[in-house]
């Protein structure tokens, strides 16, 4: 049971039970759809731009507890931020989750992200735990209006 | 549902036991998974394969493999030999009235497209009809959307009740003048609902509409007999059935396929090739272009050797009786729901449980060793049918066993314990 509590840690069971910033953004700069079209996952998440920053972000949609506390921490996270910041924690997210780098070590830079430690350990889940990172990322790429995993 | 007549209890606990004894004939079946005994609960995608099946592969790569319907060699004549009697053994199983019947394809799926690209275009018409089901695969959804794309022709489709049923007015409402085919599943991988095709398929005839009958999750379960009920096509994999992937099975009557086009053109689907003109073979090469999975069908011909040698209507009542106790003792777990409570069920049980994502209870589970299937199951109308993204399923084959199915229902509480 270690790895499998390891996966599902109180941070992403909180944050699956009780998303953060879930609903739809009046005045959305953009949105995107993420699909995984393996699982049936599907969100939509909005940004607000204030220039190159992100002054609100939201989503909505449904999928397994990994991939929507993902998009919950997530948009906690990056509300504030530019997207040369949100590219930076966007990619430690992708190292922790694939395991290239180790949360242990990396506590002060991962802060919230560290909570998604065990996903390394379950490669089938590392999808879901980086569709809304994906789809965000093309929202502020302004690259297509929908994503898919596959 | 499959009930044993006229046999005594006895006799039946004789017959279960001599069932249970073929699960060591399944090698895969003896692995540990994260140090748990692996419980194969995902029968519905593929079936695992008994030591015959995988005995014949090797044995052709061995000692037969060449190109067949080509060569004047001793190997080619003796693959060729052992292919043809794959066809014909196929032909036996399905009770077809002749081996030019039985075309080998890639798989349920390619059985499908084969119809819907040839015979499709033939029949239907900018405003034609093409009749589905509700509860149908992809597979048996998307093809005939292109057809209509291509033709003007038009995609109606059957209602299911809250059972997961189909409901045979509303069906008989629906086949008007402007249908052309009928494409139905005989058992819903979904859902796990046998329809009644047989009558079905009568009342199509009625008014003069042939019907294709998706076979897949038919076969590995029950008798099917083409001319008792009467398809005009029939289609299903190998892999579900005991059998080797890559290879499957489209049955249809030679009127319907004699006035048929070519699907794919190439070698073996042709009686002489001139730039001016091409002569097509005779059924079935016509449809059989290209180096086939030669191996594929001769294993499929094994699986059926073996499944010949199974007593099937033990195995139908067996697996009743897996899906029973499953679907009890599912009951008593806090929040779950059960999707697809039809009356003529196969051994299916695709159930969600309040608050708790399919996908998190199918990495629980895989961690004590279970597998199960989660996801739309490439059936996402019958999902939205549910108003369910997505559902957890756990299909049964015969080599399962109550003492899987208690480890199963342990670790469903453990889902609860940890995600509830
Ligand atoms: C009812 C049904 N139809 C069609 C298919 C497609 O079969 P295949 O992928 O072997 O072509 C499946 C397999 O998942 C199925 O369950």
């Amino acid at each position: 049971m270690s790895a499998l509590r390891e996966l599902y840690q109180q941070v992403i069971l909180d944050h699956n039970k009780s998303p953060r910033n879930y609903h739809p953004l009046v005045d959305p700069t953009r949105t995107v759809d993420g699909y995984n079209p393996l699982c049936g996952d599907h969100y939509k998440i909005y940004v607000k731009m204030d220039g190159d920053r992100i002054d609100d972000v939201s989503f909505t949609g449904t999928g397994c507890a990994i991939s929507k506390a993902s998009a919950s921490v997530m948009s906690a996270m990056v509300k504030g931020k530019t997207r040369e910041e949100v590219e930076r924690i966007f990619n430690d997210f992708h190292a922790l989750v694939t395991g290239s780098i180790d949360a242990d070590k990396n506590l002060d830079r991962l802060g919230k992200l560290a909570a998604f430690s065990g996903v390394s350990e379950f490669p089938a889940r590392v999808k879901c735990a980086s569709l809304a990172w994906h789809t965000l990322h093309a929202a502020l790429q302004g690259t297509g209006a929908s994503v898919s995993t596959e | 549902m499959h009930t044993v007549t006229s046999q005594s209890d006895q006799d039946l606990k004789d017959r279960f036991l001599a069932i249970r004894g073929c699960r060591h004939h399944f090698p895969l079946l003896r692995q540990r998974v994260n140090g748990k005994p692996l419980v194969y609960f995902d029968n519905a995608a593929t079936s695992q394969k008994p030591q015959v099946v995988i005995d014949t592969l090797m044995r052709y790569y061995e000692e037969e493999n060449s190109n067949i319907h080509r060569g004047v060699h001793y190997l080619s004549e003796r693959a060729t030999q052992a292919y043809e009697a794959a066809r014909v053994k196929v032909q036996h199983f399905l009770n077809a009235a002749h081996h030019r019947e039985i075309i080998f394809v890639r798989g349920t799926t390619e059985g499908i497209n084969l119809v819907s690209s040839t015979y499709g275009p033939m029949k239907v018409g900018p405003g034609d009809e093409i009749l589905i089901s509700t509860m149908e695969h992809h597979s048996n959804i998307v093809p005939w959307q292109i057809l209509c794309e291509k033709t003007g022709g038009v995609l109606r489709v059957i209602p299911i009740n809250d059972a997961g049923e189909i409901i045979l007015g509303e069906y008989e409402k629906l086949l008007t003048p402007r249908t052309k085919i009928v494409a139905l599943t005989h058992v819903s991988n979904a859902l796990g609902t046998i329809n009644p095709v047989r009558k079905m398929i009568d009342l199509a005839h009625a008014q003069g509409i042939p019907v294709l009958i998706d076979g897949a999750q038919a076969v590995p379960h029950m008798k099917v007999d083409v001319r008792e009920l009467d398809a005009d096509f029939y289609t299903f994999s190998a892999h579900k059935m005991f059998g080797p992937t890559g290879v499957g099975i489209l049955y249809g009557k030679t009127k319907l396929l004699d006035a048929m086009p070519p699907y794919q053109g190439g070698g073996d689907m042709i009686k002489s090739v001139t730039f001016e003109k091409t002569i097509y073979n005779d059924l079935p090469y016509k449809f059989e272009a290209g180096t086939p999975s030669i191996a594929g069908g001769i294993g499929l011909g094994a699986a059926i050797d073996y499944m010949n040698e199974l007593d099937m209507a033990g195995v139908a009542a067996f697996e009743q009786e897996l899906l029973s106790y499953a679907t009890r003792l599912v009951g008593e777990i806090p929040g779950l729901r059960i999707i697809g409570t039809a009356r003529e069920k196969a051994g299916v049980l695709s159930f969600v449980i309040e608050g708790i994502h399919p996908h998190d209870i199918g990495t629980i589970l895989d961690d004590e060793g279970i597998a199960i299937r989660t996801g739309h199951h490439c059936a996402q109308p019958v999902m939205q049918r549910f108003g369910v993204p997505a559902t957890a399923r756990a299909s049964f084959a015969f080599y399962n066993t109550k003492e899987e199915i208690d480890v199963f229902i342990g670790a469903l509480r453990k889902v609860i314990e940890v995600l509830g």
